[in-house]
């Protein structure tokens, strides 16, 4: 079982308290009635899914409820940082070289 | 090749075992194939077999980056069945029941296939609905499904409890008696031979670290950890890292990959004679050979490369096993692991040609892939064979989440009202 | 009473109790204290069980949790028989029952051991080139027969009267394993003051001080201290220490299982005991000490009863007091095996000879033999034990060949080595690192808050040992904040020391290919089965491993892992750590389901939801289903009626009078702020910007990719304010979906959103008489038809309770929904009750609803839909909003094939024969006549009896269905085929007049 550390709440927490929500920073477009087949498929289905960091979203579900960014290794399940919803993506990562 | 059998081993009893053959051979790699296969797992592994037996395509490579059906052609709780909804499905796992049942044959390897049966247990009345959905659709695509009573359920499989007290009742099942198990290492070893026997290399502890496009898009060969080996058609075959392979072609995928566990127990004498699965309850069983309880479930939550899961996870699993089997408590877990499965939006797998020319993919079976194996190695060899899909494969394209023409097995079973 | 082979004076259980137990149904005395195994063996019981292949006769490897061979089924009564049990585990209580297993007729006649004879036939993976004719051979005769001779023991038969517990805890410094190193860390965490947990898989406290005779600490018995340190810590009150508690699997982030045993040992566990208890313990550092397993010696017939691990004798022998043999013969390639010898010789067994594959080894230990007057022989090997039921010779040789000598013994002490118990550590994904020297696997780097001490590190001696953990134990706690404390670190005044040891096939283990040289003794895994594997091509261990299953047995190789992959690596001509080590999985050691499952059983597997209004119903009689997890009132039969008779009473009498159904079940979520209308109009199809306070609107709620999620009717209280309503299993997610939006998508907007389902109940009153059943009881509302249309919600009070008072319909007649605080829900329905007895009106349940909604063509998104449907397919395209220039689900359900022709959509189906009900989920074809496969063209979603109607009636999804209206199609059925007429949904009341009759 996982520990994440919420970022609302500012604990870390098992869990057993959390859903993950997928893939983080994957914009619902302003317009997406105007939007073609192939970035419908984009933002709806395709998915990085990378061996390696993830940036993807939980939610503190039996908690104070937010939804909130994490950036995992998808190979150790290390968490590196979570984040607030809304934040950007962060430019570096602690503990990463320049 | 030299055939196996009784006589084969009676004659090898006599001189102490030394004579068997190597069941396949451990070549280096050439330069270039005709074909290469990324991934030697069952499906890989079934794929090349067929693309040299029935294709007559024998110059091909599969590369493994570890050791050849350790993915999660090992590690899965064998369970086969063919009773899927809709058309498509039915078919694709049709046909593979069908190959199973005289695989061992055509082999000339014991892969246990066992049809002891498969049943799927209802606990409420939309279970009866979904399940009985199956059924008939199943009988009019000419796939064995029947209906029993929680009665008749329990007289299939003894140790259920079939109680009106218990928290979720069983009140139906479907069984398909055309559905069980087989030995799971057998079909990736048994592949594996037949095809090493029709000059196909199997190449261990290769693992792709690129793929290789001529400037007009098409396939070239992949960078391995054992130098460049050319090919001009590719088929990824990787299961939970068919993300990965392909990304270094430059195809994003619809996947996401999960820690899929399971467990067995310590063996027992017979106990439980077929395969029960419950998706209200949550989790599977059957029974080895050997006389282990074979125990499966849900996916972790996460995204996840590392091959193990929570706790938490087996916990639930095992609650619902107890659930439909009070006297199990006493059981011990002798060994758990877990695999990474690559799922689809809508949990049917990818068998298909790809934007890049050359390039074939065959991905997304989630949790059940398994029992595919034959059918899926018999039309992905066509598929690239042909550089076109067979029939069967036809529907399971890779842009039909843009399109819309979805094969959502998920939601036709998972909606609860 | 002396059992024949306890030695007076000897052990530590001098002063216990005598305890009487059977073993296959002979009677034996053992004293408390004693495990199954030490008492069988202060009987003279070897024999104890058969081998899983060849059936073969099997004693006592080990006396720990790493035994193979001695396993047993223990029966306290008929339902709580356990099988596969480790005597050398299980304690002795008085009136112990066990059983040898794996045999028939018996024990010391087993007809399975005709497989032993017949072995040659049975080599590694034979099973795999052959039994494949004739095909249907495998399934109806191979297969059988293998099942029914494989298995150990056999499972139970009966529920489990025992419960089982289960604990979290958070802990500063968690230590593994109490022998010296573990507790010497737990004593110097301990000491700083930070919490601290301490667990021992065995009863006793001190790991291998129980049989190292030659340690001494602060002055005692290396045992003793132990003892008196783990009394220390359990006196602290940042201390908790666990025995009997085995760690069996270490996950992500320093979370460890661990299982507690509590009542297996006692005699009389008593009911208010669980059996056992699961700890999930998170901790912030892990200090490992797990000390070392000894391995066998692998030369022909190394299992026969009376072989067994030198440390196991010494074990037997300095705890038990039991000597294992009176005439012992000793095989080693390192020196612990000739301190097991000086210790039995001391007690007065004679050791025969001690055979020593080493050339010229030399060591306090050696000379302390040689001055013991015992023989001790270099360079040989024992190439051949003798016996069978039990060992009664070893055959010596020396290891490059000549003359042979055959010594009598009545056991063989064995040693090849220790193997470092990285299980744990390797478990925590730590990657191991090979030792060429020492030949062992050890900790080389870590991938958690953890360190390895002791014998599990690779760490040799006593010394060495306290040293590393004490100052493991300190850092641990250093690291976690705590302050330097006084060191007490325990003083070694003497000390045991061994090293080495050989890995693989000892000269006794062929090349000769009719010599069974065990490996794994449980599998029966033989050197030879090992080479042929890797001559079969077999070149990864993982291969190897599962082509021969050495490993895969109930002890997971802890005895045998290193010698197979030492024999495959020797086979490959290649280095051991190029071959690979197998992976260590989770548990440790085999851990029962019950305890992983704890209370988590019967009532208890899954919460149970209940109405405010479910006693009511239960003491109606009402028959309950299951819908999620909530229990639902499925009808209410009277006294004669059967599921059919009352639900056909049912809807005759909601359609005649009135009926009252408790639907708080259904989702309710508030949605409050000044943008709840824009939240509402970007969440579902509909519009609601101009939807008036007091009015409600059925919306549909689709998902990003266009298909019908949800439903519900939705009234606007106030122009801020909306009561929305969800299907019963949709609440959660629909609730989870809303916020996920609201969160990160919309977070703009001004919202709050507070699932209400728990706060208000609901009961429906439907039917011609609704307004009059509620009327009287309602305070502040003007129920006129002009006041309070259809569709329509107010505010007010009933009953002098609030209620949000819903003017709606699923039934299509008058009628409404009551919703009032849940605290107060039963006394409204009964109220509610009161007034419609006047009226004639019943209690209905979910069947009816279904089938009165069904009569009316509403639909039930989860049965009707299915994840696939549009609003379009569903015959809903009237409720999404056209000038709407987003909501969830706009995009989605504009892509090509979701607005293709063809489409399966919703329409009704009228059986040809009104009688016939068709079967939920029957598939629909156009042609009956065709060949299998047919081409399905749609499915039955509904079908019920409809009194009302007269007749069946049925709703379904079917391709291009609304150009169909009329068309005959079929329902193809087991037995005949059912011809039905493509109707409209509506089978009652087409013009919707009874909403206002």
């Amino acid at each position: 079982m996982l520990l994440i550390r919420c970022p609302y709440c500012e604990e870390e927490r098992p869990e057993l308290e959390f859903r993950n929500a997928g893939e983080a920073h994957i914009a619902r477009s302003a317009n997406i009635a105007g939007e073609s087949d192939d970035d419908f498929e984009k933002f709806f289905f395709i998915r990085s899914n990378p061996k390696g960091i993830i940036y993807e979203r939980w939610r503190h579900m039996h908690g104070c409820a937010r939804f909130f960014n994490a950036v995992r290794d998808t190979v150790t399940d290390k968490f590196i940082m979570t984040y607030k919803a809304g934040e950007p993506k962060p430019a570096k990562l602690p503990g990463a070289s320049k | 090749m030299k055939k196996y059998s009784v006589f084969a081993i009676a004659r090898e009893a006599m001189r102490g075992h030394k004579g068997w053959e190597a069941q396949w051979s451990s070549p280096e790699p050439k330069k270039e194939y005709d074909v290469i296969i990324v991934g030697a797992g069952g499906h890989g592994l079934a794929t090349a077999y067929y693309l040299a037996t029935v294709h007559g395509i024998t110059n091909v490579a599969v590369l493994e980056k570890s050791w050849l059906g350790g993915g999660n052609t090992g590690r899965n709780t064998t369970i086969i069945r063919s009773n899927y909804l809709y058309d498509e499905s039915a078919g694709i796992y049709d046909h593979a029941l069908k190959l199973w049942d005289g695989l061992s044959q055509e082999l000339n390897y014991n892969v246990m296939y066992s049809p002891r049966g498969v049943m799927m247990l209802a606990h409420n009345v939309h279970d009866i609905q979904v399940l009985k959905r199956h059924v008939h659709a199943n009988r009019l695509n000419g796939i064995d499904n029947e209906w029993l009573t929680p009665e008749a359920a329990k007289e299939f499989c003894p140790p259920l409890n079939i109680s009106r007290d218990a928290r979720y009742p069983v009140v139906g099942a479907a069984l398909q008696r055309r559905g069980g198990t087989a030995r799971h290492d057998a079909v990736a070893w048994g592949y594996a031979r037949g095809a090493s026997a029709r000059g196909v290399h199997i190449i261990q502890n290769c693992e792709v670290t690129g793929v290789k496009r001529a400037p007009n898009g098409a396939v070239t060969g992949v960078e391995t950890t054992r130098g460049f080996i050319g090919a001009k058609k590719v088929g990824v075959v990787a299961a939970g890292h068919s993300s990965v392979i392909m990304n270094m072609a430059g195809v994003r995928m619809p996947l996401e990959s999960y820690p899929l566990q399971a467990l067995v127990s310590e063996p027992v004498k017979p106990v439980v004679p077929c395969v029960v699965m419950s998706n209200t309850v949550h989790a599977y069983i059957s029974q080895s050979d050997k006389g282990e309880l074979v125990i499966g479930a849900g996916t972790d939550q996460y995204v996840s490369y590392s091959q193990t899961g929570g706790l938490h996870i087996l916990q639930h699993t095992l609650d619902a096993i107890c659930e439909m089997f009070p006297i199990f408590t006493r059981m011990k877990m002798l060994r758990s692991w877990g695999g990474i499965v690559d799922v689809t939006p809508d949990r049917s797998p990818i068998l298909a040609k790809t934007p890049v020319p050359g390039l074939y993919v065959n991905c997304g079976w989630g949790t059940g892939g398994f029992k595919a194996t034959p059918g899926s190695g018999h039309v992905f060899a066509h598929t690239i064979a042909r550089d076109d899909p067979h029939p069967i494969n036809a529907p399971f394209t890779i842009d039909r989440f843009r399109t819309g023409r979805l094969i959502d097995e998920a939601a036709a079973a998972a909606v609860a009202h | 009473m002396i059992e024949a082979f306890r030695i007076p004076g000897a052990g530590r259980l001098k002063q216990a109790k005598t305890a009487r137990f059977s073993f296959d149904g002979q009677a034996y005395a053992g004293v408390e204290g004693d495990t199954l195994a030490s008492a069988l063996l202060a009987n003279g019981v070897h024999l104890v069980g058969r081998s899983f292949k060849y059936h073969r006769p099997r004693g006592f490897l080990s006396a720990g949790a790493e035994e193979p061979n001695a396993l047993v089924q223990i029966e306290r009564d008929a339902a709580r028989k356990t099988p596969n049990v480790r005597a050398t585990v299980q304690e002795l209580y008085d009136g112990l029952t066990a059983q040898s297993q794996n045999r028939w007729p018996s024990l010391s006649f087993d007809v399975g051991a005709v497989n032993d004879i017949a072995s040659p036939l049975f080599s590694a993976g034979f099973y795999y080139k052959t039994f494949m004719w004739p095909k249907s051979a495998w399934k109806n005769l191979y297969e059988p027969k293998i099942r029914a001779a494989a298995g150990l023991g056999v499972a139970p038969d009966q529920p489990d009267p025992d419960h089982y517990s289960a604990r979290f805890a958070h802990c500063d410094v968690l230590v593994l394993g109490g022998g010296a190193a573990g507790i010497a860390a737990a004593l110097a965490a301990a000491e700083t003051g930070v919490r601290v947990m301490l667990a021992d898989e065995q009863a006793d406290f001190g790991g291998s001080l129980r049989f190292e005779s030659g340690a001494r600490i602060e002055g005692q018995d290396g045992f003793a201290w132990a003892q008196a340190a783990v009394a220390k810590l359990r006196a602290m009150d940042n201390v908790r220490v666990l025995s009997r508690t085995t760690a069996f699997g270490y996950y992500a982030q320093n979370f460890v299982g661990l299982v507690e045993r509590i009542g297996d040992h006692l005699q009389k566990p008593g009911r208010d005991l669980p059996r056992e208890r699961l700890w999930q313990v998170r901790a912030k550092r892990v200090v490992l000490a797990t000390g070392a397993i000894e391995r066998h010696m692998v030369f022909a017939d190394n299992d026969r009863p009376g072989v067994m691990l030198a440390s196991a004798a010494r074990t037997y022998l300095n705890h038990y007091g039991v000597a294992v043999g009176k005439n012992v013969g000793v095989y080693t390639a390192n020196d612990s095996a000739y301190a097991a010898a000086i210790d039995l010789k001391k007690a007065g067994v004679n050791v025969a000879a001690i055979v020593d594959l080493r050339d010229n080894p030399t060591g306090p230990v050696i000379n302390e033999a040689r001055a013991l007057g015992m023989e001790v022989n270099f360079g040989r090997a024992v190439i051949r034990a003798g016996g069978k039921l039990r060992v009664s010779s070893m055959t010596v040789q020396p290891k490059n060949g000549g003359g042979e000598r055959t010594i009598p013994v009545d056991a063989i002490l064995m040693s090849a080595g220790w193997t470092p118990s990285v299980h744990l550590f390797s478990q925590s994904r730590g990657k191991v690192a090979f030792n060429d020297e020492t030949k062992r696997f050890v900790p080389g780097t870590y991938a958690q808050d953890c360190i390895s001490v002791g014998a599990c590190n690779g760490t040799d001696g006593l010394m060495a040992t306290i040293d590393e953990a004490y100052a493991a134990g300190t850092k641990a706690a250093k690291d976690v904040g705590a302050k330097a404390a006084k060191s007490t670190k325990p003083k070694i005044d003497a000390s045991e020391s061994w090293s080495r040891g050989m890995l693989g096939a000892a000269p006794g283990a062929g090349p000769g290919t009719t010599v069974k040289a065990f490996v794994d003794f449980q599998n029966d895994v033989t050197a030879k089965d090992i080479r042929q594997a890797v001559h079969e091509g077999m070149h990864s261990i993982e291969h190897v491993k599962r082509f021969t299953t050495n490993g895969m047995a109930t002890d997971q190789g802890k005895t045998s892992n290193m010698h197979g992959l030492a024999i495959a690596a020797e086979t490959l001509g290649k280095p051991i750590p190029q071959v690979g080590l197998t992976t260590f999985r989770a548990p440790y050691t085999p851990v029962t389901f019950g305890s992983i499952v704890g209370h988590a059983r019967g009532e208890l597997f899954d919460p149970t939801r209940k109405t405010a209004i479910q006693p009511w119903a239960e003491a109606h009689g009402a028959v309950f289903e299951d819908v999620g997890q909530w229990k639902r009132a499925w009808y209410f039969p009277k006294p004669g009626e059967d599921m059919h008779a009352a639900v056909d009473r049912e809807c005759v009498t909601v359609r005649t009078t009135a009926g009252l159904f408790d639907a708080s079940t259904l989702g309710k979520i508030e949605v409050v702020g000044p943008d709840a209308a824009k939240f509402m109009e970007l969440l579902y199809t509909n519009p609601w910007e101009k939807l008036e306070p007091g009015r409600c609107r059925y919306g549909i709620m689709l998902r990003e990719d266009g298909f019908i999620y949800d439903d519900g009717v939705v009234g606007r209280l106030a122009p801020d304010r909306f009561h929305v309503t969800t299907t019963t299993g949709g609440a959660p997610r629909v609730m989870n979906h809303m916020e996920d939006y609201f969160q990160t998508e919309f977070p703009h907007l001004n919202v709050w959103l507070t699932s209400i389902t728990e706060q208000w109940a609901v009961i429906a009153v439907q039917g011609p008489k609704s307004r009059e059943i509620i009327a009287p009881l309602v305070e502040g509302i003007d129920m006129s038809d002009e006041a309070l249309p259809h569709m329509s919600v107010r505010e007010g009070k009933i009953c002098g309770v609030p209620t949000r008072l819903f003017r709606m319909s699923f039934t299509g007649e008058r009628g409404f929904e009551v919703n009032v605080p849940a605290d107060y829900g039963q006394a409204v329905w009964e109220a509610l009750w009161a007034e419609g007895q006047k009226h004639g009106a019943g209690a209905y349940g979910t069947e009816a609803m279904h089938v009165l909604r069904a009569e009316k063509g509403y639909i039930i998104v989860g049965q009707d839909t299915d994840g696939t449907v549009t609003p379009n397919d569903a015959g809903l395209d009237w409720a999404v909003g056209k000038k709407k220039a987003d909501f969830v689900g706009i995009r989605g359900m504009a892509r090509p094939d979701l607005v293709a022709k063809g489409r399966k959509q919703l329409v009704g189906l009228k059986t040809k024969d009104p009688k016939v009900v068709l079967e939920e989920g029957a598939q629909i074809v156009g042609d009956p006549k065709q060949a299998i496969p047919m081409k399905m063209i749609g499915h039955v979603t509904s079908s019920y009896w409809s009194q009302n109607c007269g007749r069946s009636i049925a709703l379904a999804l079917v391709a291009g269905g609304r150009d169909r209206m009329g068309e005959t199609l079929y329902v193809p059925m087991p037995d005949k085929v059912i011809e039905v007429e493509v109707t409209g949904m509506v089978f009652f009341d087409e013009k919707g007049e009874r909403l206002n009759g």
